[in-house]
């Protein structure tokens, strides 16, 4: 602590930075924020775009994400990126979408059932007339 | 040599399958290694927002979100399956279906309603064959698990909590414990237990004063969004480990159907090779008879 806090910045699928930074800026919900050491716990919805970071003695690096939460700790700042592109919207249409197929699954299970029954009935009628035929072949010896 | 073209054909035959298991072998190995990655690399996003989930229970006290809420009558209750889309790897689906068979008879027992959320082709048909009442579904992940194909599938699940239409929300899936050994556990995922929204490093944080963050917009709408994307952190774990037990296991499953297909060649061939012999030792002794009548 002092000068610099530790920064981690991961997502679902990696983790995509960790280190001592001196300030970062994010893009908050309720516009750009700027963190130095020494800022008060908060916790708050980013949007997509970009997330400014300055590292001692390092070039400001520049870390896109596609929306998360940033977290402030007395020690350490957490930003736990998206992977996936997020709306309240977006994310009803996926689940709709999910539903209908599984009813759709559902629906097409009758004629699923049907198709098992007829198939095992089929290889039955030919078990059948193979052990027909092989008697017929006996009583003619 | 009536019987050896046959056992010659049968021995090319297995030949070929046993070609085909070694390349699977292989291929499941590669992708294991890959698989069992990014099971490692989901880790910290799951501890990160775990710990700010545990925080927030603790600190915030205006507000509790429904997750966190046990209820307690259990009329309904909501699980979700994680099996893969493809067969051909052992006994992992069969195992984690076996143990959610049980669990549901248990359950239907006890007169409660069971609807389930299917991640994975397997699963998907399994439950629909027995005719269990399946609200949503995810099929066809492929190798890397993607936390926007998971969204909606969830999401009917987590909506279905929120709205009371369940009690209980149950999680199944394989363990991966290591290459040779992948368990079937239930987890319950909602309401969130209490081992669950323990912070991973309790020990360090006792000495320090309590403190509540500042939320942006509201408390509530931040609360909302860390619950559901901690749940989804779960969730995708889950399907992590899963993913990377499905490679392990058919890895196993194919080098057993491999070195099977050894043993039989070597018995085939033995057979082949009394059969010829006994050819040869046939015509030889026909050969001797023959000129010893002349």
């Amino acid at each position: 602590m002092g000068t610099v806090f530790h920064l981690d910045i991961v997502s679902a699928e990696e983790s995509i930075y960790s280190g001592p930074v001196e300030f970062l800026v994010a893009p908050a919900q309720m516009g750009e924020v700027g963190i130095y050491p020494f800022h008060a716990p908060m916790l708050t919805k980013i949007k997509s775009g970009m997330v400014r970071v300055k590292a001692q003695l390092k070039e400001e690096e520049v870390i896109y994400v596609s929306g998360g939460m940033l977290e402030v700790q007395p020690d350490v700042v957490t930003i736990l990126a998206d992977t996936a592109v997020r709306s309240h919207d977006l994310d009803e249409a996926k689940a709709i979408e999910a539903k209908r197929a599984a009813e759709d699954a559902m629906k097409n299970r009758q004629s699923e059932l049907d198709y098992a029954k007829a198939q095992a009935e089929l290889i039955e009628a030919m078990a059948q007339l193979a052990a027909i035929e092989k008697l017929r072949k006996r009583g003619k010896h | 040599m009536a019987g050896s073209r046959e056992i010659r054909n049968k021995i090319k035959s297995v030949k070929n399958t046993q070609k085909i298991t070694r390349a699977m072998e292989m291929v499941a190995a590669s992708k294991m290694r890959k698989a069992q990655e990014r099971m490692k690399k989901a880790r910290p996003y799951g501890e990160k927002i775990r710990n700010v989930a545990a925080h927030m229970s603790k600190a915030n006290t205006e507000y509790r979100h429904s997750f966190l809420i046990t209820r307690d009558t259990v009329k309904r209750i909501g699980i979700i399956v994680v099996t893969s889309d493809k067969g051909l790897c052992g006994g992992l689906n069969t195992n984690v279906l076996r143990k959610t068979i049980n669990q549901m008879k248990a359950w239907q027992a006890e007169g409660e309603q069971i609807e389930v959320c299917c991640i994975g082709n397997k699963g998907l048909g399994f439950m629909s064959r027995i005719g269990a009442s399946v609200v949503s579904q995810v099929t066809g992940l492929g190798d890397t698990p993607d936390i926007g194909k998971l969204i909606g599938a969830v999401k009917v699940i987590l909506d279905g909590y929120s709205q009371d239409r369940f009690d209980r929300v149950y999680l199944f899936y394989n363990c991966f414990v290591n290459t040779m050994k992948q368990e079937p556990v239930m987890e319950q995922l909602l309401p969130l237990t209490d081992e669950r929204m323990k912070s991973s490093k309790e020990g360090n944080d006792k000495s320090k004063l309590p403190w509540d963050y500042i939320y942006e917009p509201e408390a509530k709408s931040v609360i909302d969004d860390v619950m559901v994307r901690y749940v989804e952190a779960i969730i995708y774990q889950a399907v992590a480990e899963n993913m990377a037990s499905e490679q392990s296991a058919r890895m196993v499953a194919m080098k057993a159907a491999s070195d099977n297909a050894g043993n039989v060649i070597d018995e085939l061939t033995l057979i082949y090779n009394k059969s010829r012999q006994a050819a040869i030792t046939k015509e030889l002794s026909e050969i001797v008879g023959g000129a010893a009548a002349v």
